[in-house]
């Protein structure tokens, strides 16, 4: 009965609304509302946009309004259902069948999309979508390591993202070795910057681990910025030797991958190369994690995410779990550095800022520390999402030429991890499955988890 | 010697404006134990708001005394500044409230990429320069033809930081909501068995924070003349470090952090090299994370098992 009574209350949902457009129009008055921008004399002037700062308060308040009327009532009544015991069997089906069917989907998705857009129109879907969201999965899976297993929260990721991708570059561009030569070397260098970088933060936990990392990660920017001599600083390095199937290149010449195999020229083989590339290293990533979760390092890292202390007095040596986990966490971000120096053709210090970092970060902790497949779709949801964004050329018919859906990128990204934060603190992957179990394996909700200290 | 009293005076400007930053991030962290990401955001958005005051009594009304229009921006940052903080506290970190610790964290990353983009979308990607707001200095010496300076900024920023932390000094001290504050940092739980609204106090922490920070924005403004939607950052960062050396959760270690480190940064600047400058602040961050994590005056974290 109470309920009903507090669905039917609409001066109390009108209040509200009425006192949440307020607050919005307060808080949206000056940089809404007011503009600056500088006139033909170079001097700084206010122009109004009182129409957008009414709409924007208009829609807040009546955002408010259909959630106090619509979605809470039904919130309500949902919270008072019993949760069912056991849950519904098609839920196992896919639980079990997810894995091979993800798999062999992206196998099969250059084919697919060459399929439904011709040879011409693939080359977009296959790099911007496939290629960067499989780049971001690899670098999720190689943090996860360190934070989703081994708990240590660290902010600095891009730092062996950026070591991998300028070992490459450097490298192949003085000495002339090739993408398969530089690849394991560009994953050792960033694992050794990872236990360098890894040595003075042991003593570390939580919240200040990151800080520091994220210290570390900056420096390393801001050395490679000022460097000149070495990485020719803001310029970047351009012109990097691109990788070649087993020593034949993607060009149009005669000895090129079209004409060896008697196929005419098109740019989307390399296109089709690479994403397999980083497919299999991405595969690569994931099989290692999931192989090293059961050997005792892995088994030493999960305990260590769960209690430090705990873990020290069993005799178990944190220093060295600690830092193989930044090592193997750095080796696999310098693989993905060195395959991003190679499918770019050009790095510059912009490409490794701290918002690389805390978009990795984010993905992990969206997906569910832990989680390999919560982090996989934290991935394609963050990424493919911003880059959808791209594509939104019909808004331009709704709100006029001068609309820039790109713009609006960063904004929604970061408005989204504080929305999935809410909704899901622990990440939209939830549960997991203990690596190590007796007599049967069953899954635990993470809230059952204590996070650990670190 | 010239060149050093020179760069003293520097420091400690800049040193001014990254203590009323730190104050922020400390008090936050004392009360509810989170680093506020946003904070450093947070700082940029006033110098915006600050900017849109000064435009709109200066070109709009029309307002000649400069005194008179600072001291107006300095109430309208503070005041709008404060909103935008609660108002985030309200939403982004409240229901995170009880959550495990990397929500609030993850949720105040979010946050500091929704600002400062939305800014640029709001504001234009430009660096937006005002004309100088006060101009004129004292000549303090003059030796082997390098005059030592204190511009009448830098007095100003003396000035109004001072005052400004006898206020807050007194509010923290001697009110009832300074007791209720450090009430909570101590127990939440205990805190409201005995009558105290945490939900109130630890949002009160966020719109005193916003102010602090307003000021700092403004200050900021009027000494550098130019803010960029991305300026919210490097200074969110040393800020947090002037937090950490300080001791995070001690008042006075935050403003004394910062001077250290404004002091740190012009002295790095002058004797050593200006591009890296800020590798000076971020290594600080990190040795003394790692030999002090307690900072020069916090409480000593144990271990507890």
């Amino acid at each position: 009965m109470a309920v009903e009574g507090q669905r039917l209350d609409l001066p109390r949902a009108l209040r509200e609304a009425g006192v949440t457009a307020l607050i919005a129009f307060g808080l949206f008055l000056p940089l809404i509302g007011l503009q600056t921008v500088t006139d033909i004399r170079n001097d700084l002037i206010l122009e109004t946009r009182w129409l957008l700062l009414f709409a924007i308060t208009a829609i807040v308040g009546a955002g408010r309004l259909a959630f106090s009327l619509g979605f809470e009532p039904w919130f309500r009544q949902r919270t008072l259902r019993p949760v069912a015991a056991t849950p519904p069997a098609w839920r196992g089906l896919v639980a079990k069948w997810f894995v091979p069917f993800a798999i062999g989907f992206v196998i099969a998705y250059p084919p697919i999309v060459i399929a439904l857009n011709g040879f011409g129109g693939s080359v977009k879907w296959i790099d911007n979508f496939g290629i960067q969201i499989l780049i971001y999965v690899m670098l999720g899976w190689g943090l996860n390591i360190v934070v989703g297993l081994a708990g240590l929260l660290d902010l600095g990721y891009v730092a062996f993202y950026a070591v991998g991708a300028y070992s490459y570059a450097l490298l192949a561009k003085s000495f002339g070795f090739s993408f398969w030569i530089l690849l394991p070397m560009a994953g050792t260098l960033a694992s050794f910057w990872g236990i360098l970088l890894g040595f003075p933060v042991l003593r570390l936990r939580g919240d200040y681990l990151a800080i520091v990392t994220l210290a570390f990660g900056e420096i390393i920017r801001i050395v490679i910025i000022n460097w000149v001599d070495l990485t020719s600083g803001y310029a970047g390095i351009s012109g990097i030797p691109r990788p070649t199937f087993f020593g034949i290149p993607f060009n149009a010449n005669d000895d090129g991958f079209a004409a060896v195999f008697g196929l005419e020229f098109s740019p989307l083989y390399r296109v089709i190369f690479l994403y397999y590339l980083i497919l299999a290293l991405a595969l690569l990533t994931a099989f290692v994690t999931v192989r090293l979760r059961r050997l005792p390092v892995g088994r030493a890292w999960e305990a260590l995410r769960e209690d430090e202390i705990a873990c020290r007095s069993l005799g178990i040596n944190t220093t060295n779990t600690k830092l193989t986990a930044f090592a193997m966490g750095a080796m696999f971000a310098g693989f993905a550095g060195s395959f991003f120096a190679a499918r770019q053709g050009f790095i510059s210090p912009e490409s490794f800022t701290f918002l690389e970092s805390a978009t990795i970060l984010s993905i992990v902790v969206l997906g569910g520390m832990g989680s390999q497949i919560g982090v996989a779709i934290a991935a394609i949801v963050m990424i493919g999402g911003t880059e959808i964004m791209r594509e939104l050329d019909f808004l331009k018919q709704i709100f006029g030429p001068t609309f820039d859906p790109t713009q609006y990128r960063m904004l929604l990204f970061g408005f989204a991890m504080v929305l999935i934060m809410i909704w899901r603190p622990r990440g939209l992957i939830a549960t997991r499955t203990p690596s190590v179990f007796l007599k049967e394996r069953k899954s635990i909700s993470v809230d059952l988890v204590k996070e650990g200290h670190g | 010697m010239e060149v050093f009293l020179q760069q003293l005076i520097n420091g400690i400007t800049l040193g001014s404006i990254y203590g009323l930053i730190a104050i922020g991030y400390t008090m936050v962290f004392g009360i509810i134990g989170m680093v506020n990401f946003a904070h450093g955001d947070v700082f940029m958005v006033s110098a915006f708001i600050a900017l849109i005051a000064f435009l709109i009594l200066t070109t709009w009304l029309g307002i000649s005394s400069i005194a008179l229009a600072l001291f107006i921006v300095l109430i309208v940052a503070m005041l709008f500044t404060s909103l935008v903080n609660w108002v985030i506290e309200r939403l982004a970190y409240r229901p995170l409230r009880g959550s495990f610790r990397l929500a609030p964290l993850i949720s105040a990353i979010g946050m500091s990429i929704f600002l400062s983009n939305f800014v640029q979308v709001a504001q234009g990607p430009r660096n937006k320069s005002t004309p100088p707001m006060v101009q004129g200095e004292f000549v303090i010496f003059t030796q082997n033809d390098y005059a030592v300076t204190l511009s009448f900024k830098q007095l100003i920023i003396w000035g109004v930081t001072a005052v400004l932390l006898a206020c807050f000094w007194y509010l923290v001290a001697k009110t009832r909501l300074g007791r209720a504050q450090r009430a909570c940092e101590q127990d939440q739980k205990m805190a409201a068995l005995v009558g105290v609204d945490v939900d109130r106090t630890i949002s009160m922490t966020f719109v005193i924070a916003a102010a602090l920070a307003a000021v700092a924005g403004t200050m900021y403004l009027m000494y550098y003349g130019v803010v960029s939607f991305s300026d919210g950052f490097v200074p969110g960062v040393k800020a947090f470090t002037a937090a950490v050396l300080g001791g995070i959760g001690s008042l006075p270690g935050a403003v004394i952090g910062g001077l250290l480190i404004g002091l740190i940064e012009t002295m790095w600047s002058a004797y050593f090299s200006i591009d890296y400058k800020d590798v000076a602040a971020f290594s600080v961050l990190a040795i003394t994370l790692i030999f002090l994590p307690q900072g020069l005056f916090g409480r000593p974290d144990v271990e507890k098992v």
